[in-house]
């Protein structure tokens, strides 16, 4: 089997400036760069049928070398329909990000740079427990006072958790605070609970 | 006329249902019944399928009487048909979810009413990667779901969706022209594209050609599978689509790259030189996406991390080439379909309970919603391989493989599956801890919903309807159905190990594959190289 040099070299142009293309932050070069690798891939799968011969039509007098090989023909339609589509539905994509964000650029994943910025110290897993001299409620205070302390900071707490972030305050003092919340912590010690659920109120 | 000859069907009528649903986009009630009712049927069809090769043999038909060799032919065996049996049972629950999802929201907008001609386009996509036969037939079916997943995953186009579709759009373009370009090879090298016929020619080749081309359609297929360098992709796109789809990708689409790969690997390509790479790949997949999920504040990040780690579990099975390594990944792929799935959409109820799907934000669900922990708990330590449930199983079978095999690698992957699995269950305990075990106070910024006193929501008429809207019954029940469906493949594991190990080892002889599609003369080549280890494997 013997190929078509020009439909070679044009081939691989078409794949060097596709995959040039496709490493552009711009969404519209990207669009460009798989259109052309997507062309490219045609003319491949053309290449592979061999040089050109006779249409495959059956004649009895022809020799069958002589007919052109018509299974490249049918995987290329098939492969311009689907990449057709592709690419529709690209510009699609493309016009949308430009209404949304107009930018005709791949954006940033806010999340990814969100957890790559996050230190290695968590505040709820790795802070050093507060020595238990009794029960667990001395870490009750612990996560208490960060708790309003953290609704405080984020002023999007707005109405509900204020009012209950300064209720745990005046249930949260220093000694009786540990002791009530130790009380609460004990079963059947209904007596202290209505404190902080009222404060949820 | 046996019962294969309806396989075809499997694609026919999710496409019939696809523009029947289109036809009544206006009527979305109508919309629901006839793409319900079509995926029940379809589902029905692929069980008596099942059951038509459950003990054993292969069936092909061949699409419009066209010979094997230059006709598509569409092949019934043990693993497509298993795997036709449980992607449509997925599939169907989460459906199920979304109509409730639907109709808890009110779809009147145009966006939703697109769901259910894309969502059955995807299905027909799936069901026709795994029936086909035919190399470029399973290009179209890949291109198939993956236009449909294009439209699914920027659904509403929001900002966000956008942003992530584009990355995930590029990725798979480029990983379906990579496949254009190996098939085109194949085709000029050995002149067919019939996968019985490429067994045989594929064989003849000099192993520099077979080499090179195994490679492409491994690169093209890891992309899709999301094996670890071709994974990084996934976690960016899968998170922010909505709640069913992000379950329906999760569950199904990996798995169906990791099907070609089964499929490249036994078929095509048996034997050859490439079991060393893929185990490396496998061990890096394992390790470096579980790590990926332990540094995630959202859920579905991390579920998408964990979902990355565990296709290493499939590809470690496959890069044994042993009877038992096979069946092990064979059931492990059926189980995780099933698992990573219920744990997607509990993640949208969870959302939907929580106010957020971020573990910083969320808390004390278990005491606001006690069905929910239930729906969350189990799925969690079956993905985290705690016995008895079905994780464990399929860990175990692959480790007896692994140690079976006894190579130095092989034992660092054993290890390395053991780490993973413990750095799962690691994972989804830091879910379980902060969402529902942690009190609503001590959440960061919670929303509004979880400070709301359990006693009042279930007392009263305002509140209780709220619930009802919070949890709409059609979700959590199709969550229920999916979560004790992965219970029952713990319940059945003995039947389907069986059935997993008999696709292996017919996958792994090939014969009864070549010889369904060619007819009984064609000639079964003997496995091109054979290697050491996986002599060593067998004794």
């Amino acid at each position: 089997m013997s190929v078509n040099l020009t439909l070679l070299t044009v081939m691989g142009a078409l794949y060097a400036c596709g995959i040039y293309l496709i490493m552009e932050r711009s969404l519209t070069r990207v669009l460009l760069g798989l259109m052309l690798l997507a062309n490219a891939t045609n003319l491949l799968i053309l290449a592979t049928g061999g040089y050109a011969g006779l249409a495959p039509m059956f004649s009895k007098d022809i020799d069958p070398r002589d007919y052109n090989d018509p299974l490249p023909q049918a995987l290329i339609l098939t492969s311009i329909v689907i990449s057709f589509a592709v690419t529709a539905f690209m510009l699609g994509i493309i016009y949308r990000t430009w209404v949304l964000a107009r930018r005709d650029e791949i954006q940033d994943d806010v999340e990814d740079i969100r957890v790559a910025e996050t230190p290695s110290f968590d505040a709820e897993d790795d802070s050093e427990i507060p020595v238990e001299t009794s029960e667990f409620p001395l870490t009750m205070v612990g996560t208490d006072g960060r708790g309003i302390s953290d609704a405080g900071m984020s002023g999007e707490g707005a109405g509900g958790s204020a009012e209950r972030g300064s209720a745990t305050v005046k249930a949260g003092g220093r000694e009786i605070k540990a002791k009530d919340a130790a009380a609460e912590e004990q079963p059947g010690s209904q007596n202290v609970t209505p404190g902080p659920e009222g404060g949820v109120k | 006329m046996n019962i294969a000859s309806f396989a075809p069907l499997a694609v026919v009528l999710p496409i019939l249902g696809a523009a029947l649903t289109f036809v009544l986009i206006r009527h979305s009630r109508a919309q629901r019944a006839v793409s319900i009712t079509l995926l029940s049927l379809t589902l029905l069809l692929e069980c008596v399928l099942l059951a038509s090769v459950w003990d054993g043999g292969t069936a092909a038909v061949n699409i419009g009487g066209w010979l094997p060799p230059w006709g598509i032919v569409m092949v019934v065996d043990q693993f497509s048909s298993l795997m036709l049996v449980v992607s449509s049972t997925v599939s169907l629950a989460v459906l199920v979810y979304a109509t409730g999802q639907g109709m808890a929201d009110g779809d009147r907008d145009a966006p939703l009413s697109i769901f259910h001609p894309t969502y059955l386009i995807l299905v027909a996509g799936v069901s026709n990667a795994f029936l086909s036969g035919d190399l470029f037939n399973l290009y179209v079916g890949f291109e198939i779901l993956l236009t449909a997943s294009y439209v699914l995953m920027t659904l509403g186009g929001t900002g966000p969706r956008i942003r992530a579709g584009v990355t995930y759009v590029v990725v798979s373009v480029v990983s379906s022209v990579l496949f254009l370009i190996a098939i085109a090879m194949i085709y000029g090298a050995t002149g067919t594209i019939n996968m019985a016929d490429l067994a045989i020619k594929l064989a003849d080749l000099d192993s520099g050609t077979r080499m090179l081309l195994h490679v492409m359609l491994l690169v093209a297929f890891g992309i899709k599978a999301a094996v670890f360098p071709l994974s990084f992709w996934l976690p960016d796109s899968y998170p922010t689509a909505p709640a069913p789809v992000t379950a329906v990708f999760a569950g199904l689409l990996t798995k169906v790259g990791v099907y070609a790969m089964v499929r490249t690997e036994t078929l095509l390509f048996p034997g050859d030189s490439l079991n060393t790479p893929l185990m490396v790949a496998a061990l890096l997949t394992m390790v470096v996406g579980i790590l990926g999920a332990l540094a995630q504040s959202d859920i579905k990040r991390l579920l998408s991390f964990t979902l990355v780690s565990h296709i290493g579990y499939m590809v470690f099975g496959l890069a044994m080439s042993s009877v038992a390594g096979l069946g092990a990944a064979v059931f492990y792929v059926a189980h995780h379909i099933t698992i990573q799935t219920s744990l997607f959409l509990v993640t949208g109820l969870i959302e939907r309970r929580g106010g957020s799907s971020s573990i910083d934000r969320v808390a004390g669900l278990a005491k606001l919603s006690p069905i929910l922990a239930l729906l969350f708990f189990i799925p969690a330590m079956n993905l985290a391989g705690i016995p008895p449930f079905s994780g464990f199983l399929g860990k175990v079978g692959l480790m007896q493989a692994g140690v079976q095999l006894g190579t130095p690698l092989a034992y660092a992957l054993v290890i390395g599956g053991a780490l993973t699995s413990l750095l799962t269950l690691l994972a989804v305990a830091r879910v379980w801890n902060r969402a529902f075990w942690r009190k609503p106070e001590d959440a960061e910024n919670p929303d509004p919903v979880l400070l709301a006193d359990p006693e009042d929501s279930d007392t009263g008429d305002r509140a209780g309807k709220r619930n009802v809207t919070l949890l709409p019954r059609t979700m959590v029940g199709s969550t229920l159905g999916l979560v004790a469906f992965g219970v029952a493949l713990t319940v059945f594991a003995g039947p389907l190990f069986r059935v997993a190990d008999q696709s292996a080892v017919d996958m792994l002889d090939r014969s009864s594959y070549i010889q369904a599609v060619l007819g009984e003369n064609a000639p079964v080549p003997p496995i091109a190289q054979p290697e050491p280890a996986q002599q060593e494997g067998q004794k």
